[in-house]
Order: structure tokens, then sequence, then C-alpha cells
């Protein structure tokens, strides 16, 4: 292979893998937001929050698997409760979507001071487990086995996503939920049990990708941010509430990255806001969207 | 008496959408409400189901307060609702629609046959060619069915229905009217608004008549029929 064809493959399986991690931060955003029609600013937080208790299960158990474990459940927890205390007050305060908006911006804030208060703001390091460590050989391209190893937890994690979403009732009731609430409650269901689950569910997906994440990243307080935005995007030009779109985006968006740095470095990081502008300038509702 | 509701308030923000209205159902009856547009009938219905919590007043259903209920705990009471929109679910299929109005956990009333998805197929037809396809792909007339039949599956003992005639072709009309009648004489009784007054004419037993938010008239469909001046005061002329 030549040089030029291993840097095209490089830069397609990073773009891969970023991708696959933007979806499972994006399609909990984007579920969401149709489900209960609020954008939460805390799901980046979430993200960087699991990366740190990531950093203090392995450092208590030295197991990489066991944290992959733990911490996004421990985020699930949280997510849980954030929604049955705090937006289910918020939403019952009659003051609209302003009420929700705020107040997750205030838990992703509260959080980020949780997080330098308890780990300190200096960047931390988590290593690539043992059993992942060192590089393989992709005709003739040298590629680290971790970077692979992210595509396939997504890909496991989309696939029970999938199963859940359209084999369940459950899974049933939650499609259903995202384009009409209302009218699932009205035939009997008790909807904000499938809120508080469905919150979980996100929270705990961006969890996972923290932990997915740590071992490529620095974990610092500010690791949700650019994620918590990418996902954003991906959320808002495949179209609210739509997870088909949100894979889709995200595939798109994670290969525009990594094509962007490797050939116009200067302008990569206004490519995916570029994009989202020419989208929303053609189908204001997102490609598979059907709300403004 | 299977529902009353007593001087019912409901508000839209600063707008008093109902005001003191008072109406019942009996079992087996099939009950209209009349008025024209923007008088609160589908408000009613919304302020029945807990869609539109109404801020004063009593609603009791086979005897137990339904009133503020939340509107899954008033579905799982035994109503159901045929909203005018009909919001289907867009992206779920047929089946999957009519799936969704199974109350897991809830028996069905004791004297009723159990509607099944086969007994729905059985009166709508078109819906069992239809089965795998999405809500969205259907036309105006099967939506419509298929909101009916997804209430159905619920087994309500009351059911809402919310302008089923509307923008639908004559022969659809009649469609509706036939099935709105073969469900009631399996049992189920009908709290029905209808803008189109010969299908509620055909169908009704008793009709309210509202003005703006406000019960106008009440009584028999022949009752009304006697008062021309009624009519013509707070119906439509056609």
């Amino acid at each position: 292979m030549s040089p030029e064809t291993q840097m095209y493959l490089a830069q397609g399986i990073h773009g891969l893998a970023y991708g696959m991690l933007l979806f499972l931060v994006a399609s909990g955003l984007t579920l969401i937001f149709g489900m209960m029609g609020i954008l939460n600013i805390a799901h980046g937080a979430f993200f960087m929050l699991s990366a740190y208790l990531c950093v203090t299960v392995l450092g208590a158990t030295g197991s990489y698997w066991l944290s992959l474990l733990i911490a996004p459940l421990g985020v699930a927890l949280l997510g849980i409760l954030v929604e049955r205390f705090m937006l289910r007050r918020a939403q019952a305060s009659g003051m609209g979507h302003i009420a929700e908006l705020l107040l997750t911006l205030g838990v992703s804030l509260v959080l980020a001071e949780a997080v330098k208060l308890t780990w300190g703001t200096e960047g931390l390091q988590v290593n690539v487990p043992s059993a992942l460590a060192g590089l393989v050989n992709i005709a003739g391209l040298e590629y680290p086995i971790y970077r692979l190893f992210i595509i396939v937890l997504s890909l496991v994690v989309l696939a029970l996503l999938s199963l859940v979403l359209f084999k369940t009732r459950l899974g049933t009731i939650v499609r259903a939920a995202v384009s009409d609430p209302g009218m699932v409650s009205a035939l009997g269901v008790n909807t904000q049990i499938v809120f508080m689950l469905v919150f979980g569910l996100g929270s705990w997906m961006a969890g996972v990708a923290g932990v997915a994440a740590a071992p490529i990243l620095t974990v610092f307080p500010g690791l949700g941010d650019q994620i918590g935005m990418d996902a954003f995007v991906v959320v808002v030009v495949g179209g609210f509430g739509s997870l088909f779109g949100a894979l889709l985006a995200a595939l798109f968006l994670g290969e525009l990255n990594a094509f962007g740095i490797q050939f116009i470095p200067k302008l990569s990081p206004v490519l995916m806001f570029s994009f989202m502008a020419l989208v929303l300038a053609f189908k204001p509702t997102g490609l598979f969207g059907e709300r403004e | 008496m299977l529902f009353r509701a007593t001087n019912l308030n409901t508000y839209y923000g600063l707008i008093h959408a109902l005001q003191k209205i008072s109406l019942n159902v009996d079992q087996g009856e099939i009950v209209c409400l009349l008025g024209r547009n923007g008088m609160g009938k589908s408000t009613t219905l919304k302020s029945v189901m807990g869609l539109v919590p109404p801020q004063s007043g009593a609603i009791e259903f086979q005897g137990r307060s339904i009133f503020r209920a939340l509107p899954h705990k008033v579905a799982r009471a035994g109503v159901g609702l045929v909203p005018q929109e009909r919001r289907i679910f867009p992206t779920l299929t047929v089946e999957e629609n009519l799936l969704m109005g199974v109350k897991a956990g809830c028996q069905p009333p004791k004297d009723l046959e159990p509607w099944t998805l086969k007994r729905v197929y059985k009166h709508f037809n078109s819906l069992e060619r239809r089965s795998r396809n999405k809500g969205s792909q259907l036309s105006g007339g099967e939506q419509q069915m298929l909101c009916m039949g997804r209430a159905l599956m619920g087994n309500p003992l009351l059911l809402l229905v919310d302008e089923p005639s509307e923008g639908l072709a004559p022969l659809l009309v009649k469609e509706v009217r036939d099935v709105l009648l073969q469900i009631n004489q399996a049992g189920v009784s009908i709290l029905l608004v209808e803008h189109n007054l010969k299908v509620a004419m055909s169908l009704a037993h008793r009709c309210y008549l509202l003005g703006k938010g406000f019960v106008a008239f009440e009584g028999t469909m022949a009752e009304l029929q006697a008062r021309p001046d009624v009519m013509a005061k707070y119906l439509e002329v056609s």
C-alpha cells in the first residue's frame, strides 16, 4: 500500500472511531430531545464525569473493564436522579422549556466545579488497557488496536440499543413517545417513568463514550465541551429526535473532522458548523427530522 | 351513570375556554357535542382526558373521580381517545400503532368482548393489508381507521371521538359512521364531537350544544330538531 493510501485509510478509521463515539453521545441527546423537548446541556458534562469516574475506579481496582462497567452506571444513576428530582419539577413549574434549559445548564456548571474540587484541575491520564495496547497491521498500516476497540464497543452499544428500541414493548413506547408523548400517555402509558428511563439510558451511553474516550484523551474538566458541542451539531444535522439521522450525521461529521484536520487544519474547527448551517439553510428540520 | 362531568372550568392561559360545562353519558349511549368552531368542544374532550387539566369542577367515571387525573390514569380507568388530529405515530408500523393501544396490566371489562388485532382488522379491512406500512404512509381515511382501532385495543368503556369525519370523502364518512355504530352496539359508549350535523343526527341519542364555552342546549336529537331557533343561533348554517 502506498503511503498516500495508508494515510487515507488511517484517517478514515480515525473518523469512524470519532463518529461512533459521537453517535453514542448524540443518540442520548436526540432521544431525550424528541421525547421531552429538552435540550440537555449537561449531556457533555455526563461524558466528562464518566471519564473521571473511570480514573477513580481504575485507581481503586486496577481494572479498566470494571471501570467500563461501573462509571457509566454511576452516570446513568445520576441522570435518573436529575430527571426525577429536578427536571420533573422544572417541567411542573409551568415556565416552559426555558426552565429546563437553565436547569441543565446549571447541572453542567455544578458538575464542572464538583469535578475540579474532587479531582483537581490538572489533566489526568488513563492508560490503554494492556490487552488492547499496541498496534495491529491492517494491510500494511500499523494502527492502534484501542481505536478499533472503540469502534467495536460502539457497535455493540448500537446493537443493544436497536434491540431494545425495535424488539421490546418499551422500545415501541419510546419510539412512539419521541414523536408524540401526549398521545402515548392518553393511551394509558405512564410517560414520566419512560422519560426517567430514557434519561438514564441516554446518560449511560454518554458515560460509555466517556470511558471509551478516556485513554485516548487527557481527562480534564473541559473534556465534555467539545464533544457536547459536536453532538449538538449531529442532532441538529440528523434531525431532532431521529436516531437514524444521528447515526448518519455522526459518521459523516466524524469523517469530515478527520479529513478536515488532515487537509485544511486551519478550517477544520468550523467545518462542522458550516455544514450544519448549510443543512439548516436547505432543510430546517435536519436531514431526517420532522421538527424545527 | 357511566360518566358525569359537573361545572368544568378550563383555562388556556387567561382564556376561559370552558365555563361551568356539565354533561353526562349513560352506559350504551352515543352523546354528541355540537357547536361552531372554537366553542370548546375539543377542549371538553381534552379536559376529560386530562390532556388540558380543568381548573375546577368534578369528573366521575363509573362512580370514581378522574378529575385532574393524569392522562394515563384516565385511560386506564377505561376512557379511550380518538383525537381530531388523529395523532398516529408516524415512525411506527400500523401494527405497532395498534399495539400501542394495549393497556398492559389492565383487565378488559368483564361483559365486553376484548379487542384483539384480529378483531380490529375484521372491523377495519384496509388496515390488515397495511399492517407493515409506517403510520406516515397512510391516507387520511386509513389514519382515521387506525386511530379508532388503536383506541379500541385498550378496551375502553367510553370512547371520546373528535371530528372523525373531518376531511374525509363522503364514502369514507359513511364508513366511519357505520363503524362507530358497530362499536356502540358492541357495548362501547361514545362521546362524539361532530361537525357534520347529518352524521350526528343519524348516530347520537342525545346532544349538547355549546355556545362560547357553555352549554346552550341539551336534549335528544328530536328535541333539537324541534328548535330551529336554537339551531340557527348556535350551529353553522349549511
